[in-house]
């Protein structure tokens, strides 16, 4: 069990915030942690590592990591931190890499093997793409067998098809080592794929705590098909008005009234919504 | 062509070339924890060391010089201490050459390095310290690894800067052959006695090795960037 109970304040864009955080976490839990940026979703991760000062408890099954007097270092806390820039070292191979947490060098071999980098253990990260340098970063996170892994958004600075792949590596590993993982991250499916929990952050408190089906299906029930998205256009066709709404990554188009148009701005979140009795589902 | 070069002594250059290197090696030491701590703190005293630090670079030579030849004069608790305790004379000999050095250059070394730790991804910082690695493995394996170039930078220019040195070496020194007669001396004693073949051919002598020097280092840096793909 991970108990954290913690405070600080915050200056951040937008003036002070008060980041304030009691979450007990259970081992080999999956955690999701969402949130608008500035909620404090990073400032929380970086005070889990110990690399940020906070007031409070924050207690990791038997060990007290921050207590009223003690404050253990990020060095001695055994955690695994996945940047969301990488944060390689440079001036060493990949294998290098690996090796500086420990030398370990059956768990390297295995985790290179699983993660697909075994050729590439001798390169330098500079010859590695995006999708591969994260890779090693991930590995790099594993070699200390930790007790928690911290992700900040690991896979946002990937393209869809990579973003796709390392998520099921995510899941290999956690399903392999069932480290207890706290991950923020912003895209549904992603975190409806890996998280067995979701925690809504906003301004420095939680305001959601369940699985990620409470929290991300929002029509739950209601037999409903519900997207939210950006109103793009209002088009006249002969008489009728036809709205083009950008969902995702798709556009679409849908017939309003005159009445729904004038109460439309250009430019706005819209929810669309339809009943869905008989939805065809079809591969493509 | 031969006896062009006949009268020309070395030993001013080879005094010049020991004291640059002997001030490089030392200043290398007392940047290294200086510059890590001023990339590194968040103190409000800060400004405060950064503006001592960068002091030599807008004194004139004659006043830093004078200072540090009072103060390492017999006139000065520090002078007479050494003098009184350990028998070391510390003005008008290498010695103090040396100690003067220090100051005179201290910047040209604290700050190339100090930019190239800022320079840093604050995150492999963290992830070194994550990694269960001391501040100080992390500043030897991690932070000067990825700094190369700054360090070529900072070791080159303050050996270079010293070489060039004049006005602090001539108020703290002196000009005693073999001791405290540095190249930059030399030559402004051969333009006092109107010497100027001489002063022609040292003064060609520094212009060309200093100017091979920064070309080499450009040259590295260059290199240097290419491999690692810039600062990461």
């Amino acid at each position: 069990m991970i108990a954290v109970d913690i405070s600080k304040t915050l200056h951040g864009s937008m003036g002070e915030m008060e980041l304030s955080v009691d979450l007990r976490i259970k081992e080999g839990e999956f955690i999701a942690l969402a949130g608008e940026s500035g909620s404090g979703k990073t400032t929380l991760l970086r005070i889990i590592a110990g690399l940020e000062k906070a007031r409070g408890t924050l207690n990791v099954g038997d060990e007290v990591w921050m207590g009223a007097k003690h404050i253990l270092p990020p060095q001695k806390r055994k955690i695994g931190f996945v940047f969301q820039d990488y944060a390689l070292f440079p001036n060493m191979t990949v294998l290098q890499n690996l090796l500086f947490v420990q030398k370990d060098h059956a768990l390297a071999a295995q985790l290179l093997e699983m993660t697909g980098l075994d050729e590439l253990k001798e390169r330098l990260p500079a010859t590695l793409s995006g999708g591969q340098k994260q890779r090693v970063s991930l590995c790099r996170a594993m070699m200390n067998r930790p007790k928690i892994l911290l992700m900040d958004e690991p896979l946002s600075a990937l393209d869809p098809a990579m973003r796709t792949k390392l998520q099921q590596e995510i899941l290999t590993l956690h399903r392999n080592f069932g480290t207890t993982t706290i991950m923020v991250s912003h895209d549904p499916s992603e975190i409806y794929r890996l998280a067995t929990r979701v925690v809504v952050l906003d301004h420095g408190r939680i305001i959601q705590d369940d699985t990620p089906k409470k929290v991300l299906l929002k029509t739950s029930g209601s037999q409903k098909f519900s997207f939210e998205g950006e109103l793009l256009d209002i088009i006249d066709v002969d008489i009728i008005k036809v709205a083009i709404v950008s969902i995702g990554q798709q556009l679409v188009e849908v017939v309003i009234s005159p009445q729904e148009a004038s109460s439309l701005r250009i430019g706005e979140r819209v929810t669309l919504s339809t009943k869905a009795f008989a939805p065809i589902l079809s591969s493509k | 062509m031969s006896e062009l070069f006949a009268g020309i002594e070395l030993e001013p250059f080879l005094l010049s070339f020991k004291l640059a290197g002997v001030t490089t090696l030392i200043l290398f030491v007392i940047a290294l924890p200086l510059s890590w701590y001023l990339s590194q703190t968040r103190s409000k005293i800060k400004p405060l060391l950064e503006a001592v630090t960068a002091l030599p670079i807008v004194l004139p030579p004659s006043v830093l010089g004078f200072y540090i030849l009072w103060a390492l004069s017999y006139n000065s608790p520090v002078g007479a201490f050494f003098e009184e305790t350990f028998g070391i004379k510390l003005v008008f000999n290498f010695t103090g050459l040396v100690i003067a050095s220090c100051f005179y250059s201290l910047p040209f070394m604290v700050q190339p390095m100090q930019s190239g730790f800022e320079s840093l991804n604050r995150n492999m910082l963290d992830a070194s310290y994550v990694c269960g690695r001391s501040k100080w493995m992390t500043l030897l394996k991690v932070a000067l690894p990825n700094i190369k170039p700054a360090l070529m930078t900072a070791i080159i220019v303050t050996f270079a800067h010293t070489v060039g040195e004049f006005g602090v070496v001539l108020m703290v020194g002196g000009s005693i052959p073999g001791e405290t007669k540095v190249a930059s001396v030399a030559i402004y004693e051969m333009v006092e006695i109107m010497d100027y073949t001489s002063a022609h051919i040292y003064s060609a002598i520094m212009l060309i090795l200093s100017f091979l020097v920064l070309l080499g280092v450009y040259i590295f840096n260059r290199k240097h960037n290419k491999k690692l793909g810039g600062f990461q």
